[in-house]
């Protein structure tokens, strides 16, 4: 068995992997990990989601990776810039969960499923299938995504590893 | 943040402060609760990456119990009891007198019973937070999660996502003596709050 390459994403963050390295995010709660995959070129990219829409940023220098509307052409265009067909990209994701609940629950309190929402309509303006997930419900998850294979791998504390 | 480029160190200070006179509270009432001493760490004040906040704990696929609380009033925030397996388990056998499984399931009577201890803690440190500066914050209704670290802590920073990439995090550890359970207090205040937390406690802002 070889080891093979980890490449982290942080929170709000994003990053692009090939050769038959890993990209991992670890402990997605509300956050979105959203993965795109060129199967030919077997480049893959991942970006730690954390908020719905730019709009609502207040920060002077913008960090594009943290809002689903920025992180996913960015996305494209550094997979593009490595090499990968952006015609052939399919999206894989997994998080926005909403780990806590409340009575009468604020937008904020609804900030997971509204993240995965912007992260769909995202990957449609560009033209991208989604064809899997693993979203919503009430816990967090660990994911990896292979370069070489395009399979994602969902970690999480109840219910063990599944693969999507 | 632009508000702590002036007198960064005196303002750390006074955060400081505010997290020594509500955790000061808030373990003397789980020292009453518990019928144990429980002492209680000097508070860090940190201006952390969201990464690094996770760190504090473990890492963000540590697995904790956490109880979370929004604080509502004239500075808003978000507050944690995060605590780790062990130390839950120390904590139930320790107030209910419960033999508590080795495995990860809780029963609801266990995870009421740990939501209830955040509920007290964090209102103590509230109230005498709010004794102690004039402003007004009440807790929500407490909420409970056995998850990861990561998953669990960003939730609370989603106010300052909007912001930038760091929040700032005012973090007292609690040891109960002798059987060395852990917990650590978590308040992180909106950013809008700092500048009426700084105002009412009389710093200077300029």
């Amino acid at each position: 068995m070889t080891e093979s390459t980890v490449v982290k994403v942080g929170m709000a963050d994003l990053n692009v992997a090939s050769g038959g390295a890993v990209l991992r995010t670890s402990g997605l709660g509300s956050c979105v990990g959203v993965t795109l995959y060129d199967p030919v070129a077997k480049i893959a990219g991942m970006a730690h989601i954390m908020l719905p829409s730019s709009e609502i940023a207040r920060e002077g220098q913008l960090n594009v990776a943290k809002y689903a509307d920025t992180a996913v052409p960015e996305l494209i265009r550094r997979l593009k810039a490595a090499g990968a067909d952006p015609k052939r990209l399919v999206a894989k994701m997994a998080g926005g969960a909403q780990m806590f609940s409340f009575a009468g629950g604020s937008d904020t309190m609804r900030i997971g499923p509204r993240n995965v929402e912007s992260t769909k309509l995202a990957l449609q303006q560009a033209g991208i299938p989604l064809i899997a997930e693993d979203t919503g419900a009430n816990y967090g998850r660990t994911v990896e995504l292979d370069s070489a294979t395009g399979i994602l791998v969902v970690r999480s504390v109840q219910f063990g590893v599944k693969e999507i | 943040m632009k508000l702590f480029n002036h007198d960064f160190e005196f303002k750390m200070d006074v955060l400081r402060e505010v997290g020594n006179i509500g955790a000061g509270n808030a373990a003397t009432a789980l020292s009453r609760l518990l019928d144990k001493k429980v002492d209680m760490m000097v508070p860090t004040v940190s201006l952390l990456t969201f990464d690094e906040i996770a760190d504090r704990v473990g890492g963000p696929e540590a697995v904790v119990v956490a109880i979370f609380l929004r604080v509502s009033g004239d500075a808003p925030g978000n507050m944690f009891f995060i605590i780790d397996q062990d130390s839950a388990r120390r904590l139930l056998s320790g107030l209910l007198s419960l033999e508590v499984s080795e495995d990860l399931a809780y029963t609801e009577m266990e995870l009421s019973a740990l939501c209830e201890i955040g509920n007290i803690l964090a209102g103590s440190y509230l109230s005498s937070l709010g004794d102690f500066t004039g402003l007004k914050m009440s807790p929500s209704v407490p909420s409970i999660a056995v998850d990861m670290a990561g998953a669990i802590l960003s939730y609370g920073l989603l106010q300052f996502g909007v912001m930038g990439d760091d929040a700032l995090l005012i973090d007292t550890t609690f040891l109960e003596g002798g059987q060395n359970a852990q917990g650590h207090f978590f308040l992180i205040p909106d950013p809008e709050s700092f500048e009426k937390l700084f105002r009412a406690l009389g710093v200077p802002l300029e």
